[in-house]
């Protein structure tokens, strides 16, 4: 690195996503999930991909995971191409995913198990770590099933969180929790965000979450799914789902998501 | 204990009703002994060897021939449930296979291996195998695909996702497999073993049939019992442990 690159201290391109396509075949129809879809996430930044239901969010989301492959176009991390799955790469689901065959703590392990260079005692230390982190320290040994949608959510941000993954893939993780805990996990993730300073990719249909939770909400409308706005949000953290300056934001970002769901409409209505 | 309870007095009653049929002489004690003359067969054939040695002859052909069709059938469901190829050949054999009655395979045995265990393993293997490979291969099938997807984020490939994932995922079904397969194999051998007589060795069924030949009730009662004991013996040692940890794990009710 050079001493201008130095001085300059810009944040590195953490990842780069190249003019993705992708469509899926079925029966009936050919679905264009993604069309010459670029973008770019700054080191540390909290992204959140906004859109309603197939609007190709979520696809995207795996791309960039290595879970599937792009049609054309490429996803660059750190400026190398993502061909596959990574630990520098961990995904968040929509349901936790959590192994019911293992208990917290094994669940939490498993990431750290696949991690070389890592002896058993540290392996435990830091899986202990994460889950203090997310407030599940007594849980350690619960079964799955034991756990309500809250605390598996947590325990499996534990696990995705273990191995230290630099980029963390989050595909609406809190769209199947009550409000209440829901509310709770926007703190913590912000605090954890702060704490571990991660890269964020956050896939929602809840605007006002992604206004809450991120440094730019990514706009994507369907048919075929295209980025069409971005905002950056630029309120203080912790932020408050419920404040009224985070209302401004996703008041804007909403009308903007209609006015790509329904161009026709708007256009009589205005 | 209050269920071992409830069981011992169970128990105590069903033998009550038992002597009572008897002393009501509806049927004569040569079809239906007392539980004493049931009691006392038993307690002689203990004494003078044969029922130990027939239990051991027929719980060694029954485990070396369960185990084999573990050990066959568990890799072979695997392979049907990732391979098209092999779905659309094994698979189809063994569903086939399996809707066999297993007593029918009887015949083939003894004409190909004789009177002998080789005919009596084959018997056990084919009445289990199959319902073991097919129970393993619906449990793979029905693995949530997103565990397998979470496992590769976190670095697991290829043999580490089917050992460490797809096949814990699928162990409910695998359990349930076992047991009836399990159940296929201790019924066919039994069946094997009355129908032929096995110079290499004199299991239970033998010890029935003779009972039979012999108008001796009290031993094809006693040998019954003996049959159903390690039935549930065999469900409590084998099964029980494995049920409990799904239980635990899972959450899910016992059946």
């Amino acid at each position: 690195m050079t001493i201008e690159q130095e001085l300059a201290n810009v944040a590195p391109e953490k990842l780069t996503v190249e003019h993705v396509s992708k469509s899926f075949r079925t029966r009936r129809t050919t679905v264009h999930a993604l069309d010459d879809v670029s973008l770019s996430v700054r080191e540390g930044e909290f992204v959140c991909l906004v859109g309603p239901s197939g609007c190709g969010k979520s696809t995207l989301l795996n791309i960039i995971a290595g879970l599937e492959s792009p049609d054309s176009g490429r996803i660059l991390a750190d400026g190398k191409p993502v061909t596959g799955p990574g630990r520098e790469r961990m995904v968040m689901f929509q349901e936790s995913a959590l192994f019911p065959w293992l208990d917290v703590l094994d669940n939490v392990l498993f990431g750290l198990k696949l991690k070389p260079n890592l002896q058993a005692a540290e392996r435990r230390e830091v899986a202990q770590f994460y889950l203090k982190l997310v407030g599940l320290e007594k849980f350690a040994q619960a079964n799955i099933h034991e756990l309500s949608g809250g605390m598996k959510q947590r325990a499996a941000l534990a696990r995705a969180l273990a191995p230290n993954p630099r980029v963390l893939l989050m595909d609406e993780p809190f769209a199947a929790l009550d409000a209440m805990t829901r509310e709770q996990l926007y703190g913590d993730i912000q605090q954890i965000w702060a704490k571990r300073r991660k890269t964020i990719i956050f896939v929602t249909h809840n605007v006002r979450e992604a206004a809450c939770l991120g440094d730019r909400v990514v706009l994507f409308s369907p048919n075929p799914g295209r980025i069409q706005e971005q905002f950056t949000v630029d309120l203080p953290r912790p932020r408050d789902i419920n404040s009224v300056d985070l209302a401004k934001y996703s008041t804007e970002i909403m009308r903007a998501l209609k006015r790509y769901l329904r161009p026709e409409l708007t256009e009589v209505a205005e | 204990m209050k269920r071992g309870l409830v069981v011992a007095c169970f128990a105590v009653l069903m033998i009550a009703g038992w002597e009572l049929l008897c002393r009501l002489k509806i049927w004569s004690p040569v079809l239906l002994p007392d539980p004493l003359a049931v009691g006392e067969y038993l307690a002689q054939a203990v004494r003078d060897g044969t029922l130990w040695s027939a239990t051991l002859v027929t719980t060694k052909r029954l485990i070396i021939g369960y185990f084999l069709s573990i050990i066959f059938g568990l890799p072979l469901g695997l392979l049907t449930a990732r391979f098209k190829f092999a779905e659309d050949t094994l698979g189809i054999l063994a569903l086939g296979l399996q809707t066999l009655p297993s007593v029918c395979w009887i015949p083939l045995a003894l004409l190909w291996y004789g009177q002998t265990e080789g005919a009596m393993l084959f018997v056990v293997i084919m009445g289990s195998l199959w319902s073991v490979l097919i129970a393993t291969d619906n449990g793979v099938r029905t693995v949530p695909p997103i565990y397998a997807r979470a496992a590769r984020t976190m670095g697991s490939k290829n043999l580490h996702t089917w050992a460490k994932v797809i096949l814990p995922a699928s162990l409910p079904f695998i359990v349930s497999g076992m047991k009836q397969g399990w159940g296929f194999a201790w019924r066919s051998l039994m069946a094997a073993e009355i129908y032929v007589t096995i110079l290499t060795g004199f299991g239970l069924g033998h010890l029935l049939h003779y009972g039979r030949e012999l108008n001796a009730m009290d031993q094809v009662i006693g040998v019954m019992l003996v049959i159903i004991a390690i039935g549930l013996l065999a469900d409590k040692l084998l099964f029980s442990p494995w049920e409990k940890f799904l239980y635990r794990r899972w959450g899910t009710s016992r059946n």
